[in-house]
């Protein structure tokens, strides 16, 4: 990846997409479908800590919530508000999904954050999984709950009748392509950050314009925590887009 | 040669695409200043719908991602 991009008029001292090798932690550079990579470790971290915030930090109970329970509770109210508000009253026997995927794709992006550690969610293998799961999980529950009456997501009723067919085509178009910028609006984002943050590291090399660059990596590090996490927000409000679509698929 | 001419049209190729970003850039910016000047007039109502201004944003930002992706695939994959 790194060796045809780097030319030889270049100047940086190490190449800014070169954090997101895959790389197998145990012996070798070969990879299999079974190597345990760093991406495997830092999934296994990131649910590690979502357990550490709501399984263990809400352990105790307390009537006064304790410094790691009142994360969960947050974490837990704001999710689930989210869900009522966007997604109706009914779409709350969802919410359990819903709760997963954020809390998974915000420890995962700020663990990503951390000098040194690996971003699980910059690779749209890792994006797609979870957006082809909330694609596929939308679609069969719109047809389970609505019988073959959910096509009139994509007829719109409210139009006038020329421009129907036309309106349905683009709808069936945007339906499908709601996988695709689901997954690459996160994996997009954790990535240029990143990279961004690593090119301006690469110029803290040169010393005229070191204190510069690393100024201006402490203001765009700033912007990446707010970014990872507006785009988990992102990714579990657009779920519930994509779930109020297939409850009452009747515009 | 030849090859020198395709890495050269993969190059320019990505850097064009990239100009699709700024597209998304006015978009965001749209409906986010579209968003407060909305709020400012009647506050009240602005809480409940910081979550449609987040879809909107989500939306308008889903176009520049893909010209990004364009980019990203003329650099590491044709």
């Amino acid at each position: 990846m790194a060796s045809d991009v780097q030319g030889e008029g270049s100047g940086l001292v190490f190449h800014p997409m070169d954090q997101f090798l895959v790389k197998p932690l145990f012996g070798g550079s070969e990879l299999y479908w079974y190597s345990i990579t760093n991406v495997t470790l830092w999934m296994a971290l990131s649910v590690v800590a979502v357990l550490a915030i709501m399984v263990f930090g809400t352990s105790h109970r307390g009537l006064v919530p304790s410094r790691s329970q009142s994360i969960g509770e947050l974490a837990y109210g704001f999710v689930y508000k989210m869900v009522e508000d966007v997604a109706g009253k009914d779409a709350v026997g969802y919410f359990p999904y819903i709760m997963t995927l954020f809390m998974f794709i915000v420890c995962a992006n700020f663990l990503g954050l951390l000098p040194m550690s690996f971003t699980t969610t910059s690779h749209i293998a890792v994006t797609a999984v979870m957006a082809m799961a909330v694609f596929l999980a939308v679609t069969i529950l719109g047809f389970a709950k609505n019988g073959i009456s959910f096509l009139s997501l994509f007829w719109i009723s409210s139009a006038p009748l020329v421009l129907r067919p036309v309106l349905a085509l683009i709808e069936v178009i945007s339906y499908f392509v709601r996988p695709v910028s689901h997954s690459i609006r996160l994996a997009g984002n954790m990535m240029a950050g990143h990279a961004v943050i690593k090119v301006f590291a690469a110029f803290a090399g040169i010393a005229a314009i070191a204190p510069l660059s690393i100024l201006a990596i402490t203001a765009i590090y700033a912007l990446e925590v707010l970014v990872s996490f507006i785009q988990a927000y992102v990714f579990a409000i657009l779920t519930c887009v994509y779930l109020k679509d297939a409850l009452h698929p009747h515009h | 040669m030849e090859g020198e001419l395709i890495l050269m049209g993969k190059y320019i190729g990505a850097g064009l695409a990239c100009t699709g970003m700024g597209g998304a850039a006015v978009g965001v910016g749209h409906v986010v200043g579209n968003f407060l000047s909305g709020a400012l007039r009647n506050p009240s109502a602005a809480a409940g719908q910081t979550a449609t201004m987040f879809i909107g944003i989500a939306f308008a930002e889903a176009l520049g991602i893909f010209s990004f992706l364009v980019a990203l695939l003329l650099m590491f994959a044709v």
